[in-house]
């Protein structure tokens, strides 16, 4: 029977692990993600699970050891935040490359520098290419569902890649929300045992991590893209499962009050949450605004995101994160693309919020939809922008 | 997995393994490295005092060996970098020209 | 099993003819007497740095090692056999793992001693039932003979080049073997590629002592030091008699030296054959060998008192 609780996201996350019960989780300590492997370690030591945990000496070794634990047969987990996600920027590709069904909590935090402890997206969205999923959460709940799923999701045959789920830090992973916790029979009957057909320790040895002449590579990374493109439909079957024992709908991206959107934001993350407020107002002004917020970005449900932005006439895509490319944010520029060619002459704007931390205000947010309804007067505007920053 | 179509350089990526996994091990001895070779050793079964110098330290595992005795060199393999005639104290192993 | 080669060649080699490493080279030798040390009836995982080694045993299609083998990066040997071989312990409890397996890694000296010494020192340091094998050859070979902190004092080589102005590596090489020692592992140790029986024995220790294990072995590159192919093997020799690579082990923290040469001979003798070292022959560059004798002799007396001789 679900259980009604208050949890943190680490905690909530933490407790997933719990009930999968991984073989295997190698972790290294780095705010606002440490908790998950505190409290883990606590269940380790507790006897409350019966995993092996490796007290890694680095974020690089932490993804390396899940490299080999996962080869070897095991099913494993780990988890980081910013900088320790760069460190392991070497090992995330390999991960990816040699398909391993590896779950990530990835807690969201700036990329120093200067260092900064805060929320943004700059780590995972530094990571967008590593051939990882990336999954987004709003809220503590979502992440635990996420969690889940997760291993269903990179386990599965036509899939076989790892798996980060993200959620903002401190705002989501300290912030102690009302959620449902399943029973840990249901979730371990949901994952289900870990199976793979060739492992290191398996009836036929196996070589991983050749070298790869320049006759074969594009093939392996060919393979290696199929598994993402086979990963949406996998996404939505997972999801629908999910949803029979769950009650909880989970998809590609949330739609809210989007059916009849002139105007709209994309966002991803908590910040979500602080918008739909937003939106509730403007729709009791008669404003028909919308929104949108991102659950799955790799892969990124490009058809799916033209469609539902098919009528609305202006969108602002709000980035956690800056590209550095002058150009705008990498959520809209995966938008954009998304939408180019379909619908005539849409306003299609980028704003770079909340880096570092930076508190994402209602009235900033309405600032966001004020700004895309001058925009449609207007006829002209500003693709690159900025929000919440002292200029 | 293992029919070996994915030795192909033709092998299309659909029929590749994933993450270039092999599962079939051992089986680099399918490539034949002995047309490295400039120069190569000869073995003289007569002097062969069966000592196993040779074998121990050829790098290339191209000594043949069978029930306790040296039976000959492996050529498919050999890289005539002549360890197995440095070693040898019973004069047993000449390096010739390819 | 008796230690005769004889008896030893019914064993079948665990590392396949049909690798690229070179013509001539040490690394397979180590890799071969390694393996031959494990019993016939246990399984066993490879792991290995990136480097001529692992260029060489795994180029896709093909792979010379028969037992299974991971490769993933350059400087996380140490980490990603830490995941096996707890993968292993997972699996083994659960029932889902039967046979015994151990666990064996190879770094040559640039995967070791510089890029993966952290992953190493921590493999180490959590007491892992692992064996890592260094093989040392001295520099970064497999990118083109780049110095290493293994490289010894005075060795020209593409990032310490004998010039002008700077007569090769100004640097002593570091001592990895009492660094991983002082992890206080149960069992670590200096052996050579050219002498099978020290090698084959201190493999087996290694292997079969429970906990974390460490071999440190001189291995040649004829290339890399500019040395006769065929008597490569002499050269390694001499780096023993010349006390510059001593035969010695660490075993629960007690030094224990396993050869000392009847008549140390001089530096010079282990510097000559190779051409690496050349240039440390041209008048004005005495004080090179001079330094070197020095080092070689002070680290000789050290290794001498830590075993009580």
């Amino acid at each position: 029977m679900a259980k009604r609780v208050s949890l943190s996201g680490n905690e909530a996350v933490a407790t997933a692990m719990r009930q999968i019960e991984p073989d295997v989780v190698a972790a290294y300590p780095i705010t606002p993600s440490t908790e998950v492997p505190q409290y883990f370690s606590q269940f380790v030591n507790n006897g409350q699970v019966k995993t092996e945990f490796i007290p890694v000496e680095s974020e690089h070794s932490a993804m390396s050891a899940c490299i080999g634990a996962s080869a070897a047969g095991a099913r494993v987990m780990t988890a980081t935040s910013s900088n320790g996600l760069a460190y392991m920027w070497e090992p995330l590709y390999i991960a990816a490359s040699l398909r391993r069904p590896i779950v990530m909590a990835a807690v969201n935090r700036a990329l120093s520098g200067p260092i900064n402890i805060h929320n943004d997206h700059s780590d995972s969205m530094g990571a967008r290419d590593s051939g990882w999923l990336q999954i987004y959460s709003e809220n503590v709940q979502e992440a635990y569902d996420n969690f889940i799923q997760a291993v269903r999701i990179s386990e599965n045959a036509d899939v076989r890649l790892p798996v980060m789920v993200c959620y903002d830090g401190f705002i989501t992973s300290h912030g102690i929300e009302n959620m449902v916790l399943l029973e840990e029979e249901e979730v371990k009957k949901f994952v289900g045992e870990h199976k793979d057909d060739y492992f290191l320790l398996g009836d036929t040895p196996i070589a991983l991590g050749t070298f790869d002449g320049n006759q074969y590579y594009f093939e392996h990374k060919r393979l290696q893209a199929q598994g993402m493109i086979n990963a949406k439909k996998v996404i939505l079957e997972i999801a629908a499962e999910y949803e029979k024992i769950t009650g909880r709908k989970y998809n590609f991206f949330e739609k809210y009050k989007m059916d009849d959107a002139e105007i709209a934001i994309v966002v991803i993350g908590s910040s979500a949450g602080t918008s739909k407020v937003v939106v509730d107002e403007l729709r009791e002004k008669g404003i028909k605004a919308g929104l949108i917020k991102i659950r799955v970005f790799r892969p990124f449900p490009a058809p799916e995101i033209a469609e539902a932005l098919k009528n609305v006439k202006a969108l602002a895509v709000l980035d956690k994160t800056d590209s550095f490319a002058t150009t705008g944010g990498p959520l809209f520029k995966e938008v954009r693309s998304a939408v180019y060619g379909i619908g005539d002459n849409k306003v299609v704007k980028s704003y770079i919020y909340g880096l570092g931390g930076r508190d994402v205000t209602v009235d900033s947010i309405k600032e966001v939809y004020a700004g895309l309804q001058e925009d449609l007067t207007a006829g002209k505007y500003e693709i690159y922008n900025y929000l919440g920053v002292r200029e | 997995m293992s029919d070996k179509n994915y030795y192909s350089t033709e092998c299309k990526w659909q029929d590749t393994t994933p993450g270039g996994i092999i599962i079939d091990t051992g089986n680099a001895c399918e490539f034949k490295t002995g047309d490295w070779r400039t120069t190569k050793p000869i073995w003289n079964s007569e002097k062969c005092k069966n000592c196993f110098l040779c074998w121990a330290f050829c790098p290339d595992m191209s000594i043949i060996v069978e029930n306790e005795k040296i039976k000959g060199i492996d050529y498919d393999h050999c890289k005539g970098c002549g360890l197995c005639a440095a070693q040898c104290k019973f004069d047993a192993i000449q390096l010739v020209e390819e | 099993m008796a230690v005769n080669l004889k008896e030893l060649s019914k064993k079948a080699d665990r590392i396949t003819a049909g690798h690229r490493m070179c013509a001539g080279c040490g690394a397979p030798i180590v890799a071969k007497w390694v393996l031959k040390a494990l019993k016939t009836e246990d399984k066993a995982v490879i792991a290995n740095a990136t480097g001529c080694m692992e260029v060489s045993t795994c180029l896709y299609p093909y792979v010379a090692w028969k037992d299974s083998y991971i490769h993933s990066a350059f400087e996380n040997a140490g980490a990603t056999i830490s995941g096996v071989e707890t993968a292993y312990n997972s699996l083994k409890k659960q029932g889902k793992v039967k046979d015994n397996y151990k666990f064996i890694t190879f770094g040559g000296d640039g995967g070791t001693y510089d890029i993966g010494l952290q992953s190493l020192s921590a493999t180490m340091e959590r007491g892992h039932d692992v064996v890592y094998v260094c093989y040392d050859n001295g520099a970064y070979m497999n990118t083109g003979i780049q110095r290493s902190s293994a490289t010894p004092f005075g060795a020209s080589t593409t990032t310490s080049p004998q010039g002008k102005a700077v007569p090769g590596k100004q640097q002593y090489r570091k001592d990895l073997t009492s660094v991983i020692a002082a992890h206080h592992i149960p069992y670590a140790a200096q052996t050579v590629a050219s002498k099978w029986k020290d090698l084959y024995e201190k493999s087996e220790k290694a292997i079969y002592t429970k906990g974390p294990a460490f071999i440190n072995v001189l291995t040649p590159c004829a290339r890399g030091w500019r040395c006769d192919t065929q008597k490569e093997l002499q050269v390694v020799d001499l780096a023993v008699e010349t006390c510059f690579w001593p035969l010695y082990e660490i075993i629960d923290g007690k030094y224990i030296l396993n050869y000392k040469p009847k008549k140390k001979l001089p530096i010079t003798e282990w510097l000559k054959p190779q051409g690496r070292f050349k240039h440390l022959f041209k008048p004005g560059n005495e004080y090179m060998i001079d330094a070197i004798q020095k080092e070689v002799d002070k680290n000789w007396e050290e290794l001498l008192k830590k075993c009580n001789l």
